[in-house]
């Protein structure tokens, strides 16, 4: 993408004033976007950026600049700029020479986005649809929409390091409005790799858009929610995101350090259920949140953070590990060459346990069974959570029965994790985007059927 | 980038190169930003940076592509309309596709706004450093219990944007925005909360760093001792943010995309008792207290007020040029875009409720009791704008005989939008105009199920 000798010249020119470090990462990325609504396709969107980042770290400062041109003289002057903001106090950090670190990708990529013609995009599309009208009159509308990206980066640094990735990711999306007499109701469903086109070697666009209709349906004959404190059995990969959300994030080391963690100081700690095992694991083969280098060059590791419920390990990036004389630990990620990396996750999940997901249910006298969760929001300096449940049912002596609309599951990470009290041998992820400080990166979650004793309800059934 | 190509001249050049038969848009856009984070008294991070871009919107049979490039570079922009052409071969036609002529507009004068600071631009750096550490050391002294602050930090941007099309169609527009925030963390023994505070206007002497600092702080404090009331039905309060939030819900309801393709509670309710009669819903991009006040739309459609609800009967959709020629009716001067990146969609820049005649704290003394919202979480999964239902977390005060008493945390409020509309009790006088858009006052609902412990 650029030349080495160029990085080389960026670099010392970025730390010609002192700095402590100094780092180009460039990125170049196509999209291409189609979507149907309302039984047609709309239209076939497709783009392209390029460009660069440049920081220079001193002290407790970094300074950063980006630009779209690409060349010597647009590097330098990003180079320059970033130099400024990171100015005062004196002597220059060595730049080391430049070696290549580049990782194995973690899993090849067959069909590249950009090998498949337009037409073929646009009718996975067209399946998808007729598929989802067919679950029923009362679907009244679907949304399909394809996505694939392209990303290329490549990160030098005054370190030495050199090394580069190159990240394909496809996504399909089946949205559902259902309607009866008993108003009107949406499903979701869509999945999404870390791979090219061949994602439709194993994503059937008619079955996510049945899967997604049905959610649809099932909503229209759920009565309202209960209130208050019931168990909560999550449903194999419905769950992920509640523990990436409410746990996740504060496990990571720039939270911890501003003390807008609960977990920060209780490393060694039991800080949840013995049969809790949570990772965060960017080699996770074809997953959405997987890569083989992060936006700072560390390839991705498979990292333990609670292990049998005691409190293991924090994600860190660059700047965190650099502090604490530690090893990175893959999860430094940025949204665009226009951002500055932080901490982030990748796949996040819960091991699986021992337990049969029909028996978690059926020991369960009276609860909520969870088949899917939607968008969530936690406040991480104090665990306290709320997410929203898109397909949920009542368990009544041990069995599911009837569905209930929409409802928050309410609660805080930490007691979340110490409830959880049975954890089942299946295994679900969900893809999503992670949205921290104003960036947005892919991630993924997951874990097995599990069931936490006690979560809030917020329905709206009467009191 | 002081040898960039103006602007409206490269619009314009791209839309010139429409074949016959064919309508081309082009929407270029240019924006410069700082941000300043800052922690523990030092300056974490201070980032400085353009951004430009251009999208090509090409119609023709009926059928409509786009495609984009985060650069203004003559040879990219020239492929960014090939590729644009490229993918209307594989839409499907739609009779309704089509750019916005300056007949369909013509008797719309645009607002003579002017939202563009110039002396924005000659700040020097270390004065942005400086109110982002000064909003910082301001929260910490604001309250002993303040114990920390997350995240504080300074953040500004100037965007000029551009729209051409072949239908003859041009503006262009700029604007300058800052602000200053902080969220402050308050503790006593375990327990933590955090609370918001921010300063924002058009040019850096419209911050007011002291009162972002003293707002976060208590917002914070207030929050200390939180416990987990019993379900109940009652009234509540909200506070200005969150009534902004709950405004942009109902907005992005009564947009014609969402109207159209059914996805939302207003269908075919139009001229219908929605909400209660004292309440009157409207969207000004014309005034120019706005923060999201704008003369065009991203159509280069000039904006103009549009009454939603009136008196509780609702009254209209928002329309962009395609929501409103196939609705039978025509663009609102609604059309909106999240950056070069995208077609136009439909929403709102200036949205508020025409605000009543009571103060905050004569709301709070209007009823016996009621939860007062401070912030909410979880809005977005927690409602559904075609069933309209909701459900969302909340944290804030109990408010007895028109005083705050203790406050709550973990609970949920839940209602649905429709009531909650017909339930508006007061509109407060207190109309703040907010970024992002629109704006926020006290609202009171008269009724709401908070479900806690």
């Amino acid at each position: 993408m650029i030349d080495e000798s160029v990085l080389d010249r960026t670099l010392h020119a970025a730390l010609r004033g002192g700095g402590d470090f100094a780092e180009v990462f460039a990125e170049d990325r196509r999209a291409s976007s189609a979507r149907l609504d309302d039984g047609k396709v709309e239209e076939l969107t497709s783009g392209r950026e390029r460009g660069a980042g440049i920081r220079v770290v001193r002290g407790e400062t970094t300074g950063f600049a980006h630009t779209a041109d690409m060349s010597e003289s647009g590097l330098r002057e990003a180079a320059d700029a970033a130099a400024a903001a990171a100015r005062g106090g004196e002597g220059a950090t060595n730049v080391v020479g430049l070696e290549r670190r580049d990782v194995a990708p973690p899993h090849e990529v067959r069909v590249l986005p950009e090998s498949v013609e337009k037409a073929r995009k646009v009718q996975v599309l067209a399946r998808a649809d007729d598929a989802a009208r067919a679950e029923g009159d009362a679907i009244r509308q679907a949304s399909v929409s394809y996505a694939d990206s392209r990303r290329r980066i490549l990160v030098a640094n005054s370190d030495g390091l050199l090394a580069e990735d190159d990240q394909v990711r496809t996504r399909f999306f089946v949205q559902t409005v259902a309607v009866a007499d008993t108003g009107m109701q949406t499903g979701m469903e869509a999945p999404g790799l870390t791979v090219g086109f061949e994602l439709f070697d194993d994503v059937d666009p008619e079955e996510v858009a049945r899967t997604s209709a049905r959610r649809a349906l099932t909503m229209l004959r759920a009565r309202p929610a209960p209130t208050g404190k019931l168990p909560v059995v999550l449903k194999k990969g419905a769950g992920g995101v509640l523990f990436h959300e409410a746990c996740g994030h504060g496990l990571e080391a720039d939270l911890v350090a501003k003390d807008a963690s609960v977990f920060r100081g209780r490393s060694g700690e039991q800080v949840a259920s013995p049969l809790v095992t949570l990772v965060d694991d960017g080699t996770l083969t074809r997953e959405w949140g997987a890569y083989a280098i992060d936006d700072e060059g560390a390839p991705a590791r498979n990292n333990v953070l609670i292990q049998d419920g005691v409190l293991t390990d924090y994600m860190w990036d660059l700047i965190r590990a650099r502090k604490e004389g530690r090893q990175q630990s893959g999860n430094g990620r940025r949204e665009t060459y226009q951002h500055l990396p932080m901490v982030r996750m990748t796949n996040t999940y819960l091991l699986s346990g021992t337990d049969e997901p029909d028996e978690i249910v059926r020991q369960t006298p009276y609860g909520i069974y969870c088949a899917q969760l939607g968008g969530g929001q936690v406040n991480t300096a104090t665990g306290d959570f709320v997410f929203g449940m898109t397909e949920a049912y009542l368990i009544e002596n041990g069995e599911i029965t009837e569905p209930v609309r929409a409802a928050n599951l309410i609660g805080n990470g930490p007691e979340t994790l110490r409830r959880v009290d049975a954890v089942g041998n299946d295994f679900g992820t969900w893809p999503g985007t992670c949205g921290k400080f104003g960036q947005g990166v892919p991630v993924s979650a997951g874990q097995p059927t599990l069931r936490v004793s006690e979560l809030t309800i917020g329905g709206t059934a009467g009191e | 980038m002081s040898d960039a190509p103006d602007l409206s001249e490269l619009a314009r050049r791209v839309a010139g190169a429409a074949r016959s038969g064919e309508e081309v848009e082009a929407y270029v856009v240019r924006s410069r930003e700082t941000e300043v984070r800052v922690f523990d008294g030092e300056v974490e991070s201070l980032s400085m940076a353009g951004v430009e871009g251009v999208g090509v919107r090409v119609i023709s049979d009926h059928r409509q592509g786009f495609a984009w490039a985060g650069s203004l570079e003559p040879t990219v922009v020239d492929e960014t309309l090939d590729e644009a052409r490229d993918n209307a071969a594989f839409g499907e036609p739609d009779e309704w596709y089509g750019l916005p002529a300056p007949a369909d507009f013509d008797t719309v004068i645009p607002a003579p706004l002017d939202v563009w600071r110039e002396s924005l631009l000659a700040v020097p750096p270390d004065d942005k450093v400086d109110i982002a550490l000064e909003v910082e050391r301001a929260t910490r002294g604001a309250d002993a219990r303040v114990r920390g602050v997350e995240s504080a930090g300074y953040g500004d941007t100037a965007v000029e944007a551009a729209v051409a099309s072949s239908l003859g169609v041009t503006s262009t527009s700029r604007r300058t925005m800052c602000s200053c925030s902080s969220f402050a963390m308050a503790g006593d023994g375990d327990e933590t909360q955090t609370g918001y505070g921010f300063s924002a206007g058009r040019a850096f002497n419209d911050l007011d760093a002291a009162d972002a600092a003293s707002t976060a702080a208590e917002r914070a404090v207030r929050l200390l001792g939180a416990t987990k009331p019993r379900t109940q039905r009652l009234p509540v309060i909200l506070d200005p943010l969150v009534t902004r939030s709950l405004l942009a819900i109902l907005g992005s309801a009564l947009g014609g995309e969402a109207v159209l393709k059914s996805r939302s509670m207003f269908v075919g309710r139009e001229g219908e008792q929605v909400a209660a009669p004292g309440v009157t819903l409207r969207d000004d991009p014309t005034r120019p207290d706005a923060l999201g006040a704008a003369s065009h739309d991203s159509e280069g459609v000039p904006t103009r007020p549009v009454d939603l609800i009136a008196g509780g009967v609702l009254r209209g959709y928002l329309h962009n040029t395609y929501t409103g020629r196939r609705s039978g009716s025509a663009t609102t001067g609604s059309a909106v875009r999240g950056g070069y990146k995208s077609t136009p969609g439909v929403g709102a820049r200036a949205l508020f409720l025409e605000p009543g005649s009571l103060g905050p704290d004569e709301i709070y003394a209007s009823v016996p009791s009621a939860l007062y919202v401070q912030s909410v979480s979880g809005l977005h999964s927690g409602t559904n704008p075609v069933s309209g239902d909701f459900s969302v977390g909340a944290e804030g005060l109990m408010v007895r005989d028109g005083f705050f008493a203790e406050p709550v945390r973990e609970v949920t409020i839940a209602s649905t939008l429709q009531r909650i509309l017909l339930d508006v009790g007061e509109i407060g006088a207190d109309l703040t105009w907010l970024p992002g858009g629109g704006a926020g006052m006290t609202l009171l609902v008269t009724q709401m199920t908070m479900s806690g412990a």
